[in-house]
């Protein structure tokens, strides 16, 4: 009977384990957002230069890769993700004050467009609870393939490249959502500050990506 | 070539080094994907695809 009931209750506990990952990860992944923002403020506010955006932008990713996966499973993982989501947002700062003096509706398009398709893809993931987990060696690929892309631009500037990339960032952004929130559904991401970084990184990519694609096709 | 030039440079080989030996590794160990699994993330790109298509219309009024 003890036996039973042990057995019973375990897919309980998994599924009341899992729905707490995914109710963290939307409450820090909103906290976050809003404090990246904050911090996208702040540098437009300070006029901050390129090259500043570049040194918060490294410092941001050299921080997620080393310093976050030592500190995600304690206390000190908190003020990390803030970090590290405020230096990213410090970073995007002045590309989006560049698209902010040329036509202020694309900024506000490419942030309400990031929102509804990121509300749209989450939603699809945890209403039918399909596991995505077989899309990640595509995705690893796709990511490696762009990083090439852009590398290659940066020395050659093709614009119709430079267009290729931003829309494939959306699409493999797209593609990550669904796998980062299959993930927590199915388990395979137990940590809430993890799976917040990750959908964080995806978020951001796919709003700059927006961003370069509305403002490169858009009229101005 | 200015600094940041070359600052995003290194940045994008350090991401390439980072990203190699997890991409191999999400090669070696990812499930297989069914025509249908497919199929189930085929149909919401392509509504990402269309909605980004509008937003481009939009924009250009």
């Amino acid at each position: 009977m003890l036996g039973n009931q042990s057995v019973a209750s375990r897919p309980i506990e998994s599924v009341l384990a899992t729905n707490k990952v995914i109710r963290n990860t939307y409450q820090l992944l909103s906290i976050t957002l809003v404090f990246s923002a904050f911090a996208a403020y702040l540098s437009i506010a300070m006029q901050a230069s390129q090259g500043m955006g570049l040194v918060a932008t490294i410092a941001g990713i050299v921080m997620l890769w080393f310093v976050l996966p030592r500190t995600a499973n304690s206390a000190t993982g908190i003020p990390v993700i803030f970090l590290i989501t405020g230096l990213l947002g410090f970073g995007v700062g002045p590309m989006v004050a560049y698209y902010l003096a040329v036509n202020p509706s694309i900024v506000m398009t490419a942030l309400g467009g990031t929102g509804v398709i990121f509300l749209g893809l989450s939603g699809y993931a945890l209403t039918t609870r399909k596991d995505f987990s077989f899309m990640g060696g595509f995705l690893m690929v796709g990511m490696l393939v762009i990083i090439g892309a852009s590398l290659l631009n940066l020395f050659m500037g093709i614009p119709a490249l430079s267009l290729t990339v931003s829309a494939a960032v959306i699409m493999i952004m797209s593609g990550l959502i669904l796998y980062q929130t299959s993930s927590i559904i199915h388990g395979g991401e137990t940590n809430y500050i993890m799976a917040t970084a990750g959908l964080f990184l995806s978020l951001l990519n796919m709003f700059t990506a927006l961003l370069h694609l509305l403002g490169a096709l858009g009229d101005d | 070539m200015n600094w940041v030039t070359i600052g995003s440079v290194a940045l994008m080989i350090g991401m390439l080094v980072f990203i190699y030996p997890r991409m191999k590794h999400a090669m070696k160990n990812s499930p297989k994907g069914t025509q249908q699994d497919w199929m189930g993330f085929v149909i919401p790109l392509a509504a990402v695809i269309g909605f980004v298509v509008f937003l481009v219309m939009m924009v250009r009024g």
